[in-house]
């Protein structure tokens, strides 16, 4: 029989999948880019999982936010990237350094 | 094993191990096109806990136009993604030893957690037909008590949209573009040049008049018509 454990151990596991890829590929942003929408992915199949199993549609509504902060957040971040390879011809997030933060 | 729980596994199983090759694999072509596998298996997981618009929208948003984006942007631009690569072992030990930790409180949390009772006491008989399908059901929420909500997040992507736009829109230089207005307002006489050059020498030698500046009523076969 699969539980609301089964769907959160698979969340949990999607979730440190995106932080480690964050990690492991520190200088490719595309590729963190892709590990945020990983991230997203956990949390929607958890909020998806509680509200499936606590019966109340509250969750789906939500996770359909999410996914919509996720879309203009991948918009934006391609964006950001497009214009900053326009700029520099690299998109090494380890040349970032114009403001010197 | 009942047929739920295989395809459980089958789901889990595919979206966990292409979340694995997204991070891991070399080329970015193929994290994308495993990112979109990670994504369709993970709307089959939607399916299973019937959330079936969900589902949906997961693949007409993520796999259709998000992972598509992602595509163009790796295509179009010219990174040497090989050189990208370098150094990644370099940063394992600590990837990896935040990642273990993660895994095990989230695991640590997700395990000695419980439910409410009450909660779980709403849940519907297991024979129990529906009241309504799963898309009417979001809908008579979404449209109602969350509108507001519902009107933001449509907010939020216009903004994303116009966003997106100014940060990439950019002025070129001697870039010739149609003008309608111009074109409309052309007239036969400004349009239509008339010359009559000199036999063996062209139009050169009787020197290059602008159209319309020379009178007309010369020459019908110097005209240009199509202009």
């Amino acid at each position: 029989m699969i539980g609301l454990t089964h769907f959160l151990v698979v969340a949990a596991i999607l979730f440190t999948l995106g932080v480690v890829g964050i990690f492991l590929n520190r200088r490719n942003v595309i590729v963190i880019l892709m590990s945020v929408e990983l991230i997203l992915l956990a949390v929607n199949i958890n909020l998806v999982a509680f509200s499936a199993f606590l019966n109340d549609i509250v969750g789906q509504v939500f996770a359909l936010f999410v996914l919509t902060v996720a879309a203009a957040e991948a918009a934006i971040g391609l964006a950001i990237l497009v214009i900053f390879f326009r700029n520099r011809g690299t998109i090494a997030v380890e040349d970032i350094n114009t403001m010197k933060g | 094993m009942s047929v739920t729980a295989a395809f459980f596994y089958l789901f889990a199983g595919i979206t966990v191990a292409s979340a694995v090759l997204v991070i891991a694999s070399r080329n970015p072509v193929h994290s994308v096109l495993f990112l979109i596998l990670a994504f369709v298996n993970a709307a089959g997981l939607f399916v299973l806990l019937g959330a079936e618009f969900l589902a949906m929208i997961l693949v007409v948003v993520y796999v259709g136009a998000v992972a598509v984006l992602f595509l163009f942007v790796i295509m179009l631009l010219d990174v040497d993604f090989a050189s990208l690569k370098q150094g990644v072992l370099q940063y394992l030990p600590i990837g990896g030893t935040v990642g273990v930790i993660f895994l095990v409180e989230l695991v640590l949390v997700v395990s000695t957690y419980a439910v409410d009772p009450a909660l779980l006491a709403t849940q519907p008989m297991p024979g129990e037909p529906l009241l309504m399908t799963n898309t009417a059901a979001l809908g008579s929420v979404l449209y109602t008590r969350y509108v507001y909500f519902f009107q933001l997040a449509g907010l939020v992507l216009l903004v994303a949209m116009i966003g997106a736009i100014v940060l990439t829109l950019r002025d070129r230089v001697g870039v010739k573009r149609q003008d309608a207005v111009r074109q409309a307002l052309r007239t036969k006489e400004e349009a239509i040049g008339m010359t009559r050059p000199p036999i063996g020498k062209g139009l050169g030698a009787s020197g290059a008049t602008p159209p319309g500046a020379t009178p007309a009523g010369a020459s019908p076969s110097r005209t240009r018509e199509d202009a």
